[in-house]
Protein backbone atom coordinates (compact mmCIF):
# COMPACT_ATOMS: atom_id res chain seq x y z
CA UNK A 1 0.00 0.00 0.00
CA UNK A 2 1.43 3.35 -1.05
CA UNK A 3 -0.24 6.48 0.26
CA UNK A 4 0.43 10.03 -0.93
CA UNK A 5 -0.58 12.80 1.47
CA UNK A 6 -0.59 16.32 0.06
CA UNK A 7 -0.12 19.06 2.63
CA UNK A 8 -0.42 22.82 2.59
CA UNK A 9 1.74 25.23 4.57
CA UNK A 10 -0.71 27.82 5.86
CA UNK A 11 -1.06 30.54 8.52
CA UNK A 12 -2.03 29.25 11.97
CA UNK A 13 -5.82 29.48 12.49
CA UNK A 14 -5.41 32.30 15.02
CA UNK A 15 -3.46 34.52 12.60
CA UNK A 16 -4.48 38.07 11.85
CA UNK A 17 -4.64 38.40 8.09
CA UNK A 18 -2.86 41.41 6.56
CA UNK A 19 -1.51 42.30 3.14
CA UNK A 20 1.43 44.37 1.97
CA UNK A 21 2.87 45.89 -1.23
CA UNK A 22 -0.33 47.71 -2.09
CA UNK A 23 -2.49 44.73 -1.14
CA UNK A 24 -0.80 42.43 -3.61
CA UNK A 25 1.01 40.10 -1.17
CA UNK A 26 0.22 38.31 2.06
CA UNK A 27 2.07 39.84 5.01
CA UNK A 28 3.84 37.06 6.90
CA UNK A 29 5.01 39.35 9.73
CA UNK A 30 4.35 37.61 13.05
CA UNK A 31 2.51 34.73 11.37
CA UNK A 32 3.16 31.13 12.40
CA UNK A 33 2.77 28.52 9.70
CA UNK A 34 1.25 25.09 10.23
CA UNK A 35 0.21 22.01 8.28
CA UNK A 36 -3.32 22.83 7.06
CA UNK A 37 -5.75 21.48 9.69
CA UNK A 38 -7.66 19.41 7.13
CA UNK A 39 -4.40 18.06 5.67
CA UNK A 40 -3.38 17.18 9.22
CA UNK A 41 -6.48 14.95 9.46
CA UNK A 42 -5.53 13.30 6.15
CA UNK A 43 -2.00 12.70 7.42
CA UNK A 44 -3.25 11.29 10.73
CA UNK A 45 -5.51 8.81 8.90
CA UNK A 46 -2.63 7.75 6.62
CA UNK A 47 -0.43 7.07 9.66
CA UNK A 48 -3.22 5.09 11.31
CA UNK A 49 -3.51 2.92 8.19
CA UNK A 50 0.25 2.48 8.13
CA UNK A 51 0.28 1.43 11.79
CA UNK A 52 -2.67 -0.92 11.42
CA UNK A 53 -1.85 -2.71 8.20
CA UNK A 54 1.45 -1.49 6.83
CA UNK A 55 1.91 1.20 4.20
CA UNK A 56 4.46 3.71 3.05
CA UNK A 57 3.37 7.31 3.42
CA UNK A 58 4.86 9.99 1.19
CA UNK A 59 4.04 13.65 1.81
CA UNK A 60 4.03 16.18 -0.97
CA UNK A 61 4.00 19.95 -0.72
CA UNK A 62 4.10 22.51 -3.47
CA UNK A 63 5.97 25.43 -1.97
CA UNK A 64 9.22 27.38 -1.72
CA UNK A 65 12.07 26.35 0.62
CA UNK A 66 10.54 28.00 3.69
CA UNK A 67 7.85 25.29 3.84
CA UNK A 68 10.47 22.67 4.79
CA UNK A 69 9.91 22.91 8.59
CA UNK A 70 6.23 22.13 7.93
CA UNK A 71 7.21 19.15 5.77
CA UNK A 72 9.65 17.93 8.46
CA UNK A 73 6.79 18.09 10.96
CA UNK A 74 4.77 15.73 8.73
CA UNK A 75 7.79 13.39 8.65
CA UNK A 76 8.02 13.64 12.45
CA UNK A 77 4.36 12.64 12.71
CA UNK A 78 5.24 9.47 10.83
CA UNK A 79 5.45 9.92 7.06
CA UNK A 80 8.32 7.99 5.46
CA UNK A 81 9.56 10.41 2.85
CA UNK A 82 8.66 13.72 1.26
CA UNK A 83 8.63 15.59 -2.01
CA UNK A 84 8.73 19.37 -2.23
CA UNK A 85 7.82 20.83 -5.59
CA UNK A 86 9.82 24.02 -5.60
CA UNK A 87 7.26 26.67 -6.61
CA UNK A 88 4.78 29.15 -5.18
CA UNK A 89 1.40 27.42 -4.99
CA UNK A 90 -0.29 30.14 -7.02
CA UNK A 91 -3.58 28.48 -7.88
CA UNK A 92 -5.50 25.22 -7.63
CA UNK A 93 -4.91 24.08 -11.19
CA UNK A 94 -1.16 24.59 -10.93
CA UNK A 95 -0.94 22.72 -7.62
CA UNK A 96 -3.17 19.90 -8.87
CA UNK A 97 -1.00 19.52 -11.97
CA UNK A 98 2.10 19.02 -9.81
CA UNK A 99 0.33 16.50 -7.57
CA UNK A 100 -1.05 14.58 -10.55
CA UNK A 101 2.42 14.37 -12.09
CA UNK A 102 3.95 12.76 -8.97
CA UNK A 103 0.89 10.66 -8.18
CA UNK A 104 1.12 9.10 -11.63
CA UNK A 105 4.85 8.48 -11.42
CA UNK A 106 4.68 7.06 -7.88
CA UNK A 107 1.89 4.54 -8.47
CA UNK A 108 0.00 5.42 -5.28
CA UNK A 109 -3.04 3.43 -4.14
CA UNK A 110 -4.49 6.26 -2.15
CA UNK A 111 -4.09 10.03 -2.49
CA UNK A 112 -5.19 11.96 0.58
CA UNK A 113 -5.33 15.68 1.27
CA UNK A 114 -7.50 18.14 3.18
CA UNK A 115 -10.94 19.10 1.90
CA UNK A 116 -9.58 22.62 1.30
CA UNK A 117 -6.61 24.77 2.21
CA UNK A 118 -7.40 27.35 4.88
CA UNK A 119 -5.79 30.20 2.95
CA UNK A 120 -7.50 30.09 -0.43
CA UNK A 121 -10.37 27.76 0.60
CA UNK A 122 -11.04 26.75 -3.00
CA UNK A 123 -11.74 23.11 -2.14
CA UNK A 124 -11.07 21.82 -5.65
CA UNK A 125 -7.54 20.38 -5.78
CA UNK A 126 -8.65 16.79 -4.97
CA UNK A 127 -11.28 16.87 -7.70
CA UNK A 128 -8.91 18.30 -10.31
CA UNK A 129 -6.29 15.67 -9.44
CA UNK A 130 -8.97 12.97 -9.78
CA UNK A 131 -9.97 14.32 -13.17
CA UNK A 132 -6.36 14.57 -14.37
CA UNK A 133 -5.64 10.98 -13.32
CA UNK A 134 -8.99 9.65 -14.52
CA UNK A 135 -9.84 8.23 -11.09
CA UNK A 136 -12.63 8.96 -8.58
CA UNK A 137 -12.34 11.72 -5.99
CA UNK A 138 -14.45 12.10 -2.88
CA UNK A 139 -14.65 15.07 -0.50
CA UNK A 140 -15.21 15.91 2.32
CA UNK A 141 -14.48 12.45 3.71
CA UNK A 142 -15.21 11.97 7.44
CA UNK A 143 -14.56 8.23 7.59
CA UNK A 144 -12.32 6.00 5.50
CA UNK A 145 -11.96 2.27 5.99
CA UNK A 146 -9.99 0.04 3.65
CA UNK A 147 -11.25 -3.40 2.75
CA UNK A 148 -8.77 -5.07 0.37
CA UNK A 149 -8.86 -3.17 -2.90
CA UNK A 150 -12.00 -1.30 -1.88
CA UNK A 151 -12.74 1.48 0.57
CA UNK A 152 -15.85 2.39 2.48
CA UNK A 153 -16.26 6.11 3.04
CA UNK A 154 -18.59 8.56 4.72
CA UNK A 155 -18.89 11.95 3.08
CA UNK A 156 -20.52 15.02 4.60
CA UNK A 157 -23.32 16.58 2.58
CA UNK A 158 -25.57 19.53 3.45
CA UNK A 159 -27.57 18.42 6.47
CA UNK A 160 -26.23 14.88 6.62
CA UNK A 161 -23.93 12.14 5.38
CA UNK A 162 -23.51 9.83 2.45
CA UNK A 163 -22.00 6.34 2.75
CA UNK A 164 -19.94 5.37 -0.28
CA UNK A 165 -17.92 2.53 -1.69
CA UNK A 166 -15.09 2.95 -4.17
CA UNK A 167 -12.22 0.88 -5.56
CA UNK A 168 -8.60 1.94 -5.15
CA UNK A 169 -6.96 4.08 -6.36
CA UNK A 170 -8.87 7.26 -5.59
CA UNK A 171 -8.39 10.74 -4.19
CA UNK A 172 -9.96 11.85 -0.90
CA UNK A 173 -10.33 15.35 0.54
CA UNK A 174 -10.44 14.76 4.29
CA UNK A 175 -11.99 16.43 7.33
CA UNK A 176 -12.77 15.50 10.91
CA UNK A 177 -13.63 13.09 12.44
CA UNK A 178 -11.64 10.88 10.05
CA UNK A 179 -8.84 10.62 12.63
CA UNK A 180 -7.43 12.50 15.60
CA UNK A 181 -4.67 15.01 14.92
CA UNK A 182 -1.27 13.52 15.84
CA UNK A 183 1.44 15.33 17.77
CA UNK A 184 5.02 14.35 16.92
CA UNK A 185 7.01 12.73 19.72
CA UNK A 186 10.72 13.16 20.42
CA UNK A 187 11.69 10.02 18.50
CA UNK A 188 9.64 11.16 15.52
CA UNK A 189 11.28 14.58 15.56
CA UNK A 190 14.78 13.04 15.70
CA UNK A 191 14.15 10.57 12.89
CA UNK A 192 12.47 13.21 10.70
CA UNK A 193 15.80 14.99 10.32
CA UNK A 194 17.26 12.18 8.26
CA UNK A 195 14.20 11.04 6.32
CA UNK A 196 14.46 11.71 2.57
CA UNK A 197 13.05 15.03 1.37
CA UNK A 198 13.36 15.31 -2.38
CA UNK A 199 13.17 18.74 -4.00
CA UNK A 200 11.93 18.82 -7.59
CA UNK A 201 11.23 21.59 -10.04
CA UNK A 202 7.61 22.14 -11.15
CA UNK A 203 6.16 21.28 -14.51
CA UNK A 204 4.54 24.14 -16.35
CA UNK A 205 0.77 24.42 -16.04
CA UNK A 206 -1.25 27.34 -17.38
CA UNK A 207 -4.47 27.85 -15.44
CA UNK A 208 -5.77 31.16 -16.78
CA UNK A 209 -6.29 32.33 -13.21
CA UNK A 210 -4.37 35.26 -11.78
CA UNK A 211 -4.79 36.96 -8.41
CA UNK A 212 -4.55 40.72 -8.90
CA UNK A 213 -5.03 42.05 -5.39
CA UNK A 214 -6.41 41.36 -1.93
CA UNK A 215 -8.85 43.21 0.29
CA UNK A 216 -9.87 43.07 3.94
CA UNK A 217 -13.52 43.30 4.92
CA UNK A 218 -14.64 46.64 6.39
CA UNK A 219 -14.14 46.83 10.18
CA UNK A 220 -17.08 45.82 12.32
CA UNK A 221 -19.02 48.57 14.16
CA UNK A 222 -19.24 48.56 17.96
CA UNK A 223 -21.50 46.06 19.69
CA UNK A 224 -24.73 47.35 21.21
CA UNK A 225 -25.37 45.81 24.63
CA UNK A 226 -28.91 45.13 25.83
CA UNK A 227 -29.61 44.62 29.54
CA UNK A 228 -30.54 41.05 30.49
CA UNK A 229 -33.82 42.22 32.00
CA UNK A 230 -34.97 43.84 28.75
CA UNK A 231 -34.95 41.00 26.22
CA UNK A 232 -37.91 42.44 24.20
CA UNK A 233 -35.66 45.40 23.34
CA UNK A 234 -33.34 43.00 21.48
CA UNK A 235 -36.28 41.79 19.39
CA UNK A 236 -37.27 45.38 18.71
CA UNK A 237 -33.74 46.26 17.51
CA UNK A 238 -33.47 43.16 15.33
CA UNK A 239 -36.79 44.02 13.74
CA UNK A 240 -36.61 47.76 13.36
CA UNK A 241 -32.91 48.66 13.36
CA UNK A 242 -31.06 45.68 11.87
CA UNK A 243 -34.16 44.59 9.90
CA UNK A 244 -33.27 40.92 10.05
CA UNK A 245 -36.50 39.56 11.54
CA UNK B 1 -22.85 33.68 -25.93
CA UNK B 2 -25.15 31.61 -23.69
CA UNK B 3 -24.28 30.94 -20.05
CA UNK B 4 -25.00 27.50 -18.64
CA UNK B 5 -26.22 27.28 -15.03
CA UNK B 6 -26.29 24.02 -13.10
CA UNK B 7 -29.19 23.97 -10.64
CA UNK B 8 -29.64 21.63 -7.67
CA UNK B 9 -32.76 20.80 -5.76
CA UNK B 10 -33.38 19.64 -2.21
CA UNK B 11 -36.62 17.95 -1.15
CA UNK B 12 -38.20 18.70 -4.53
CA UNK B 13 -37.44 22.44 -4.49
CA UNK B 14 -34.70 24.22 -6.40
CA UNK B 15 -32.17 25.44 -3.83
CA UNK B 16 -32.09 29.17 -3.17
CA UNK B 17 -28.37 29.24 -3.93
CA UNK B 18 -29.13 27.76 -7.36
CA UNK B 19 -31.74 30.48 -7.99
CA UNK B 20 -28.99 32.95 -7.12
CA UNK B 21 -26.75 31.27 -9.70
CA UNK B 22 -29.45 31.81 -12.36
CA UNK B 23 -29.87 35.44 -11.27
CA UNK B 24 -26.08 35.89 -11.39
CA UNK B 25 -25.84 34.56 -14.95
CA UNK B 26 -28.75 36.77 -15.98
CA UNK B 27 -27.04 39.81 -14.46
CA UNK B 28 -23.87 38.88 -16.41
CA UNK B 29 -25.89 39.43 -19.55
CA UNK B 30 -27.11 35.91 -20.35
CA UNK B 31 -28.84 34.39 -22.35
CA UNK B 32 -29.19 31.79 -19.63
CA UNK B 33 -29.71 28.07 -20.10
CA UNK B 34 -30.24 26.23 -16.82
CA UNK B 35 -29.71 22.50 -16.46
CA UNK B 36 -31.11 20.15 -13.82
CA UNK B 37 -29.98 16.53 -13.37
CA UNK B 38 -32.01 13.63 -12.02
CA UNK B 39 -35.54 13.84 -10.66
CA UNK B 40 -36.99 17.38 -10.58
CA UNK B 41 -40.45 18.94 -10.57
CA UNK B 42 -41.42 20.46 -13.91
CA UNK B 43 -43.10 23.46 -12.26
CA UNK B 44 -39.94 24.16 -10.27
CA UNK B 45 -37.89 24.10 -13.47
CA UNK B 46 -40.30 26.39 -15.32
CA UNK B 47 -40.08 28.74 -12.38
CA UNK B 48 -36.38 29.33 -13.16
CA UNK B 49 -37.62 31.63 -15.93
CA UNK B 50 -38.60 34.13 -13.27
CA UNK B 51 -34.95 34.66 -12.37
CA UNK B 52 -33.74 34.88 -15.93
CA UNK B 53 -33.42 31.38 -17.42
CA UNK B 54 -34.63 31.36 -21.00
CA UNK B 55 -34.38 27.65 -21.40
CA UNK B 56 -34.09 24.74 -18.98
CA UNK B 57 -32.53 21.41 -19.90
CA UNK B 58 -33.66 18.47 -17.82
CA UNK B 59 -31.42 15.39 -17.86
CA UNK B 60 -33.88 13.11 -16.10
CA UNK B 61 -32.04 9.78 -16.57
CA UNK B 62 -32.70 7.97 -13.30
CA UNK B 63 -29.02 7.09 -13.03
CA UNK B 64 -28.62 10.80 -12.19
CA UNK B 65 -30.99 10.69 -9.22
CA UNK B 66 -27.95 10.25 -7.02
CA UNK B 67 -25.34 12.98 -7.09
CA UNK B 68 -22.44 11.09 -8.67
CA UNK B 69 -19.79 13.71 -9.34
CA UNK B 70 -18.05 12.15 -12.36
CA UNK B 71 -21.38 11.51 -14.08
CA UNK B 72 -22.62 15.03 -13.37
CA UNK B 73 -19.39 16.50 -14.75
CA UNK B 74 -19.82 14.44 -17.92
CA UNK B 75 -23.34 15.77 -18.50
CA UNK B 76 -22.27 19.37 -17.94
CA UNK B 77 -19.26 19.11 -20.25
CA UNK B 78 -21.58 17.78 -22.95
CA UNK B 79 -24.21 20.45 -22.31
CA UNK B 80 -21.60 23.24 -22.58
CA UNK B 81 -20.69 21.88 -26.02
CA UNK B 82 -24.26 21.39 -27.18
CA UNK B 83 -25.33 24.85 -26.00
CA UNK B 84 -22.20 26.41 -27.40
CA UNK B 85 -21.64 27.98 -23.99
CA UNK B 86 -18.27 29.16 -22.67
CA UNK B 87 -19.32 29.91 -19.12
CA UNK B 88 -20.71 27.61 -16.44
CA UNK B 89 -22.16 29.14 -13.26
CA UNK B 90 -23.24 27.14 -10.22
CA UNK B 91 -23.54 27.36 -6.44
CA UNK B 92 -20.78 26.09 -4.13
CA UNK B 93 -21.99 22.92 -2.43
CA UNK B 94 -20.86 19.40 -1.59
CA UNK B 95 -21.94 18.48 -5.12
CA UNK B 96 -21.50 21.72 -7.08
CA UNK B 97 -17.90 22.49 -6.09
CA UNK B 98 -16.32 19.14 -7.07
CA UNK B 99 -18.38 19.07 -10.27
CA UNK B 100 -17.14 22.59 -11.10
CA UNK B 101 -13.55 21.45 -10.56
CA UNK B 102 -13.87 18.47 -12.86
CA UNK B 103 -15.64 20.40 -15.60
CA UNK B 104 -12.96 23.11 -15.48
CA UNK B 105 -10.13 20.55 -15.61
CA UNK B 106 -11.77 18.76 -18.52
CA UNK B 107 -12.58 21.81 -20.62
CA UNK B 108 -9.51 23.89 -19.83
CA UNK B 109 -11.61 26.60 -18.20
CA UNK B 110 -10.43 29.25 -15.75
CA UNK B 111 -11.98 28.27 -12.41
CA UNK B 112 -13.05 30.34 -9.42
CA UNK B 113 -14.97 29.11 -6.36
CA UNK B 114 -16.40 31.06 -3.38
CA UNK B 115 -17.20 33.97 -5.70
CA UNK B 116 -19.10 36.71 -3.87
CA UNK B 117 -20.02 39.28 -6.50
CA UNK B 118 -20.57 39.91 -10.18
CA UNK B 119 -17.50 40.13 -12.44
CA UNK B 120 -15.84 43.42 -13.24
CA UNK B 121 -15.17 43.52 -16.95
CA UNK B 122 -13.59 46.97 -17.41
CA UNK B 123 -10.18 45.38 -18.02
CA UNK B 124 -10.34 41.61 -18.32
CA UNK B 125 -12.81 39.46 -16.42
CA UNK B 126 -12.27 39.81 -12.69
CA UNK B 127 -14.24 38.14 -9.90
CA UNK B 128 -14.10 38.72 -6.16
CA UNK B 129 -13.57 35.63 -4.00
CA UNK B 130 -13.83 34.99 -0.29
CA UNK B 131 -10.52 33.66 1.09
CA UNK B 132 -8.84 33.02 4.46
CA UNK B 133 -12.11 31.57 5.67
CA UNK B 134 -14.02 34.82 5.30
CA UNK B 135 -11.22 36.96 6.75
CA UNK B 136 -10.27 38.49 3.37
CA UNK B 137 -11.14 38.72 -0.31
CA UNK B 138 -9.14 38.35 -3.48
CA UNK B 139 -9.71 39.75 -6.95
CA UNK B 140 -8.96 37.10 -9.52
CA UNK B 141 -8.68 37.48 -13.24
CA UNK B 142 -10.09 34.60 -15.28
CA UNK B 143 -8.37 34.88 -18.63
CA UNK B 144 -9.35 31.72 -20.51
CA UNK B 145 -12.24 31.93 -22.93
CA UNK B 146 -13.98 29.18 -20.99
CA UNK B 147 -14.83 29.91 -17.37
CA UNK B 148 -16.38 28.01 -14.49
CA UNK B 149 -17.71 30.15 -11.63
CA UNK B 150 -18.90 28.67 -8.32
CA UNK B 151 -20.79 31.10 -6.11
CA UNK B 152 -20.91 31.59 -2.40
CA UNK B 153 -24.33 32.23 -0.86
CA UNK B 154 -25.71 35.78 -1.44
CA UNK B 155 -23.50 36.41 -4.50
CA UNK B 156 -26.48 37.69 -6.46
CA UNK B 157 -29.74 39.33 -5.56
CA UNK B 158 -32.94 37.48 -6.43
CA UNK B 159 -35.14 39.64 -8.64
CA UNK B 160 -38.05 38.49 -10.74
CA UNK B 161 -37.31 39.33 -14.35
CA UNK B 162 -39.40 36.96 -16.45
CA UNK B 163 -42.08 34.32 -16.75
CA UNK B 164 -42.03 30.55 -17.09
CA UNK B 165 -39.05 29.00 -18.85
CA UNK B 166 -39.36 26.32 -21.47
CA UNK B 167 -38.23 22.91 -20.22
CA UNK B 168 -36.54 20.56 -22.70
CA UNK B 169 -35.56 16.95 -22.00
CA UNK B 170 -31.83 16.33 -22.32
CA UNK B 171 -30.14 12.97 -22.79
CA UNK B 172 -26.49 12.02 -22.52
CA UNK B 173 -24.80 8.63 -22.89
CA UNK B 174 -23.62 7.60 -19.44
CA UNK B 175 -21.06 4.78 -19.52
CA UNK B 176 -20.79 2.64 -16.37
CA UNK B 177 -17.22 3.85 -15.77
CA UNK B 178 -18.67 7.17 -14.60
CA UNK B 179 -20.32 5.41 -11.69
CA UNK B 180 -17.15 4.10 -10.03
CA UNK B 181 -18.21 5.71 -6.75
CA UNK B 182 -21.25 3.88 -5.34
CA UNK B 183 -23.56 5.62 -2.92
CA UNK B 184 -24.67 2.89 -0.53
CA UNK B 185 -26.98 5.00 1.59
CA UNK B 186 -27.42 8.49 2.96
CA UNK B 187 -28.73 10.13 6.11
CA UNK B 188 -30.26 13.50 5.74
CA UNK B 189 -32.17 15.72 8.12
CA UNK B 190 -35.60 16.22 6.57
CA UNK B 191 -38.12 18.94 7.16
CA UNK B 192 -35.52 21.04 8.96
CA UNK B 193 -34.00 24.25 7.69
CA UNK B 194 -30.58 23.34 6.28
CA UNK B 195 -27.72 25.15 7.98
CA UNK B 196 -25.77 26.31 4.88
CA UNK B 197 -28.95 27.76 3.32
CA UNK B 198 -30.60 29.22 6.42
CA UNK B 199 -31.47 32.90 6.78
CA UNK B 200 -31.32 32.65 10.56
CA UNK B 201 -29.05 30.38 12.60
CA UNK B 202 -29.33 29.65 16.33
CA UNK B 203 -26.06 28.20 17.54
CA UNK B 204 -25.05 26.75 20.90
CA UNK B 205 -21.68 26.20 22.54
CA UNK B 206 -20.22 24.45 25.54
CA UNK B 207 -22.07 26.98 27.71
CA UNK B 208 -25.25 25.00 27.00
CA UNK B 209 -23.85 22.38 29.41
CA UNK B 210 -25.23 19.26 27.68
CA UNK B 211 -27.32 17.86 24.84
CA UNK B 212 -30.37 17.69 27.13
CA UNK B 213 -30.61 21.49 27.00
CA UNK B 214 -30.86 21.73 23.23
CA UNK B 215 -34.67 21.61 23.28
CA UNK B 216 -34.55 25.24 24.36
CA UNK B 217 -32.45 26.27 21.37
CA UNK B 218 -34.58 24.20 19.01
CA UNK B 219 -37.65 25.96 20.37
CA UNK B 220 -36.07 29.33 19.62
CA UNK B 221 -34.98 28.12 16.17
CA UNK B 222 -38.47 26.89 15.37
CA UNK B 223 -40.02 30.23 16.35
CA UNK B 224 -37.58 32.00 14.01
CA UNK B 225 -37.75 29.36 11.25
CA UNK B 226 -34.00 29.03 11.81
CA UNK B 227 -31.43 26.25 11.48
CA UNK B 228 -29.46 25.08 14.52
CA UNK B 229 -25.67 25.14 14.66
CA UNK B 230 -23.02 24.52 17.30
CA UNK B 231 -19.35 25.01 18.18
CA UNK B 232 -16.70 22.35 17.52
CA UNK B 233 -16.43 20.95 21.06
CA UNK B 234 -20.19 20.44 21.04
CA UNK B 235 -20.02 18.20 17.95
CA UNK B 236 -16.74 16.60 19.14
CA UNK B 237 -18.51 15.51 22.35
CA UNK B 238 -21.38 14.15 20.29
CA UNK B 239 -23.98 16.52 21.75
CA UNK B 240 -24.92 17.49 18.19
CA UNK B 241 -24.30 15.95 14.74
CA UNK B 242 -21.14 16.96 12.93
CA UNK B 243 -22.96 18.69 10.05
CA UNK B 244 -24.12 21.36 12.52
CA UNK B 245 -20.56 22.32 13.52
CA UNK B 246 -19.85 25.89 12.48
CA UNK B 247 -16.39 27.41 12.02
CA UNK B 248 -12.98 27.13 10.46
CA UNK B 249 -13.15 23.34 10.31
CA UNK B 250 -16.93 23.10 9.95
CA UNK B 251 -19.75 24.75 8.05
CA UNK B 252 -19.27 28.36 6.99
CA UNK B 253 -22.57 30.15 7.27
CA UNK B 254 -23.74 33.48 5.85
CA UNK B 255 -27.19 34.10 7.32
CA UNK B 256 -29.02 37.39 7.87
CA UNK B 257 -28.94 36.68 11.59
CA UNK B 258 -26.60 34.47 13.69
CA UNK B 259 -27.51 34.01 17.34
CA UNK B 260 -24.66 32.55 19.40
CA UNK B 261 -25.53 31.18 22.82
CA UNK B 262 -22.84 30.06 25.27
CA UNK B 263 -20.09 30.23 22.65
CA UNK B 264 -16.91 32.03 23.68
CA UNK B 265 -16.05 33.27 20.19
CA UNK B 266 -12.69 31.63 19.49
CA UNK B 267 -11.14 32.91 16.28
CA UNK B 268 -11.73 29.49 14.65
CA UNK B 269 -15.43 29.73 15.40
CA UNK B 270 -15.64 33.32 14.14
CA UNK B 271 -14.09 32.20 10.84
CA UNK B 272 -17.32 30.34 10.08
CA UNK B 273 -19.71 33.17 10.93
CA UNK B 274 -17.99 36.36 9.79
CA UNK B 275 -20.10 36.58 6.62
CA UNK B 276 -23.30 36.89 8.69
CA UNK B 277 -25.18 40.16 8.27
CA UNK B 278 -26.06 40.52 11.95
CA UNK B 279 -24.64 38.68 14.97
CA UNK B 280 -26.27 38.41 18.41
CA UNK B 281 -24.21 37.04 21.29
CA UNK B 282 -25.66 35.74 24.54
CA UNK B 283 -23.01 34.84 27.10
CA UNK B 284 -22.77 35.03 30.87
CA UNK B 285 -19.20 36.31 30.69
CA UNK B 286 -19.02 40.00 29.74
CA UNK B 287 -15.40 39.43 28.66
CA UNK B 288 -16.22 36.71 26.13
CA UNK B 289 -14.33 37.58 22.91
CA UNK B 290 -17.45 36.96 20.82
CA UNK B 291 -18.90 40.32 21.95
CA UNK B 292 -16.18 42.09 19.94
CA UNK B 293 -17.50 40.47 16.76
CA UNK B 294 -21.17 41.00 17.61
CA UNK B 295 -23.74 43.60 16.57
CA UNK B 296 -25.92 43.04 19.65
CA UNK B 297 -25.09 41.38 22.93
CA UNK B 298 -26.69 40.33 26.18
CA UNK B 299 -24.63 39.40 29.22
CA UNK B 300 -26.64 36.79 31.06
CA UNK B 301 -27.44 33.18 31.73
CA UNK B 302 -28.58 31.39 28.59
CA UNK B 303 -31.06 29.31 30.55
CA UNK B 304 -32.89 32.48 31.60
CA UNK B 305 -32.47 34.53 28.41
CA UNK B 306 -33.47 31.94 25.80
CA UNK B 307 -37.03 31.29 27.05
CA UNK B 308 -37.55 35.05 27.37
CA UNK B 309 -36.24 35.65 23.87
CA UNK B 310 -38.50 32.96 22.42
CA UNK B 311 -41.49 34.53 24.17
CA UNK B 312 -40.56 38.05 23.03
CA UNK B 313 -40.30 36.91 19.42
CA UNK B 314 -43.67 35.18 19.58
CA UNK B 315 -45.17 38.32 21.11
CA UNK B 316 -43.69 40.56 18.39
CA UNK B 317 -45.13 38.48 15.54
C1 LIG C 1 -7.22 24.18 14.10
C2 LIG C 1 -8.44 24.45 14.94
C3 LIG C 1 -9.67 24.50 14.30
C4 LIG C 1 -10.83 24.76 15.04
N1 LIG C 1 -12.02 24.84 14.37
C5 LIG C 1 -13.13 25.20 15.06
C6 LIG C 1 -14.38 25.36 14.40
O1 LIG C 1 -14.50 25.13 13.19
N2 LIG C 1 -15.45 25.73 15.12
C7 LIG C 1 -15.39 25.96 16.47
O2 LIG C 1 -16.42 26.31 17.07
N3 LIG C 1 -14.23 25.80 17.12
C8 LIG C 1 -13.11 25.42 16.46
N4 LIG C 1 -11.94 25.24 17.14
C9 LIG C 1 -11.98 25.28 18.62
C10 LIG C 1 -11.97 26.69 19.18
O3 LIG C 1 -10.63 27.10 19.34
C11 LIG C 1 -12.67 26.74 20.55
O4 LIG C 1 -12.08 25.81 21.41
C12 LIG C 1 -14.17 26.46 20.50
O5 LIG C 1 -14.80 27.24 19.50
C13 LIG C 1 -14.80 26.75 21.84
O6 LIG C 1 -16.14 26.32 21.85
P1 LIG C 1 -17.21 26.99 22.81
O7 LIG C 1 -17.25 28.43 22.59
O8 LIG C 1 -18.48 26.23 22.67
O9 LIG C 1 -16.66 26.61 24.26
P2 LIG C 1 -15.91 27.51 25.35
O10 LIG C 1 -14.76 28.22 24.77
O11 LIG C 1 -15.72 26.63 26.51
O12 LIG C 1 -16.97 28.61 25.68
C14 LIG C 1 -18.16 28.41 26.41
C15 LIG C 1 -18.78 29.77 26.62
O13 LIG C 1 -20.05 29.60 27.23
C16 LIG C 1 -20.24 30.61 28.18
N5 LIG C 1 -21.21 30.11 29.15
C17 LIG C 1 -21.05 29.14 30.08
N6 LIG C 1 -22.19 28.96 30.76
C18 LIG C 1 -23.10 29.81 30.26
C19 LIG C 1 -24.46 30.11 30.56
N7 LIG C 1 -25.12 29.45 31.49
N8 LIG C 1 -25.06 31.07 29.83
C20 LIG C 1 -24.40 31.76 28.87
N9 LIG C 1 -23.12 31.54 28.55
C21 LIG C 1 -22.48 30.57 29.24
C22 LIG C 1 -18.85 30.85 28.77
O14 LIG C 1 -18.76 32.15 29.32
C23 LIG C 1 -17.97 30.67 27.53
O15 LIG C 1 -17.77 31.92 26.88
C24 LIG C 1 -10.76 24.97 16.44
C25 LIG C 1 -9.52 24.91 17.06
C26 LIG C 1 -8.37 24.65 16.34
C27 LIG C 1 -7.06 24.61 17.04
Amino acid sequence: MKILVCITHVPDTTSKINFKDNNTRFDTTGVQFIIGPYDDYALARAIEIKEASGATVTVLNVGPADTEPTIRKALAIGADDAIRVNAEPTDSFFVASQIAEHAKAGGFDLILMGRESIDYNSGVVHSIVGEMLGIPSVSPVMKLDLDGTKAKLAREIEGGKEYLEVNLPFVAGCQEPIAEWKIPNMRGIMSARTKPLKVVEPKTAESGVKTQKFELPPPKGAVKMIPADNVPELVNLLKNEARVL
Amino acid sequence: MPILVFVESAEGKIKKTSLEAVAYAHAMGGPVTAIALGAAEKSELENLGKYGAQKVLHASDEKLNQGIIQAYAEVLVKALQDENADVLVLANSSLGTPVAARVAARTGASLATNVVSLPETASGFVVKKSIYTGKAFSFVELSNKKKVIALKKNAAELKEVGGAAQVTPYTVQLPDALFAVKILSSEKATGEVLLPEANIVVSGGRGMKGPEHWGMLEGLAKTLHAATGCSKPVSDMGWRPHHEHVGQTGVKVAPQLYIAVGISGAIQHLAGVNSSKCIVVINKDAEAPFFKAADYGIVGDAFEIIPKLTEAIKAAK
